[in-house]
């Protein structure tokens, strides 16, 4: 079941996702070579605090950070670790969420350390773009996997492939509520879209092949090919006219 | 997030509806109304009352199901 958000209620919704927004900002600009992954989920949990705002993942199916941050072959839930530091060419996705007031946001990039290389930077953009591209056709009367038919057809076209494993939802006063949004799939499948829908679209873009595998942690997902792999993620609303990003600045 | 996969369980058919719908008892108690997969329907496999078939949920709606085998017996 899709619950429909009202005003109010999205409002609250918006709240939770201008501090994803602004904390994600804050920790891009400390992203350089030698800061930890634990560095940051310290900072995260820091700037959360201060704004009142409770880390929605900490806890979440026992997951045990604030922060997801995945460097590299990373796909998503890398763990903050105090033995891993950032080094230059890597790249790493930082995923965030936190609930206020009882109302969830949830946003992700993915950011490069120093200089990274061509393909990598061709792969963030083309996961971003391919991002912007899904939550364009969140347009009422457009149908849920026209999203991610949109996503996974740009994805293909620039040869990168998109992870089955892990999908976009919906979000509100639980941080994963129904639907599941794969970030593949024919168009024209699915619910109708309607006004007050809230989602978390996420593609999850891999270099080489889609598989994924899980490491020990039980957490971590990585490629099996241990080629790199780039998330980008925005909480949006479905409205009358263009849909509306709930974790922008 | 984790991407769920249906859920499937054993039930027993214990009635038969119109337009290929049947409603199936399962272990649990819990009666719910499924329809015939389409693969079922393609090679013809006729559910009676009383034949033990398997079931896939859908995680959003519990109550409504897709039967997927039938057990042999």
């Amino acid at each position: 079941m899709i619950v429909l958000r009202s005003q109010r209620e999205i409002e609250k919704i918006r709240k939770a996702g201008l501090i994803v927004a602004e904390i994600l900002e804050s920790l891009k600009e400390h992203i350089q070579p030698g800061v930890t992954t634990w560095d940051l989920n310290c900072l995260s949990e820091e700037l959360a605090a201060k704004r009142g705002a409770s880390p929605a993942f900490k806890g979440y199916h026992g997951y045990p950070f604030a922060l997801c941050t995945s460097i590299n072959e990373q796909v998503v839930h890398g763990m903050p670790s105090k033995h891993r530091q950032l080094r230059e060419g890597d790249i790493i996705s930082l995923d965030f969420g936190v609930m206020v007031d009882g109302y969830y946001g949830d946003a992700a990039i993915t950011v490069p350390v120093g200089m990274i290389g061509k393909e990598a930077r061709e792969l963030c953009r083309v996961t971003e773009e391919a991002l912007y591209l899904g939550i364009r056709q969140a347009l009422v009367r457009n149908r849920l996997s026209d999203i991610s038919h949109a996503i996974q057809e740009y994805v293909e076209a620039h040869g990168f492939s998109v992870v089955r494993e892990f999908v976009g939802h919906g979000i509100g006063t639980q941080l994963h509520e129904s639907p599941q949004i794969p970030n593949y799939g024919p168009a024209g499948k699915g619910v109708m879209l309607k006004p007050g829908m809230v989602f978390a679209i996420e593609p999850m873009i891999n270099q080489g092949c889609a598989e994924v595998d899980i490491l020990e942690d039980q957490w971590t997902a990585v490629t099996v090919d241990r080629k790199l792999s780039a998330h980008f993620e925005h909480t949006i609303v479905v409205t009358e006219n263009e849909p509306d990003i709930l974790t922008k600045r | 997030m984790a991407k769920e996969d249906v859920i499937e369980v054993e039930g027993t058919v214990v009635e038969t509806l119109p337009n290929a719908m049947f409603r199936v008892e399962l272990p649990n108690g819990h009666r719910i109304l499924a329809h015939i997969s389409g693969k079922m329907r393609m090679h013809f496999i006729r559910i009676l009352p009383g034949d033990k078939v398997t079931v896939e949920l859908s995680p959003y709606d519990l109550s409504r199901g897709r039967i997927t085998y039938r057990s042999k017996s």
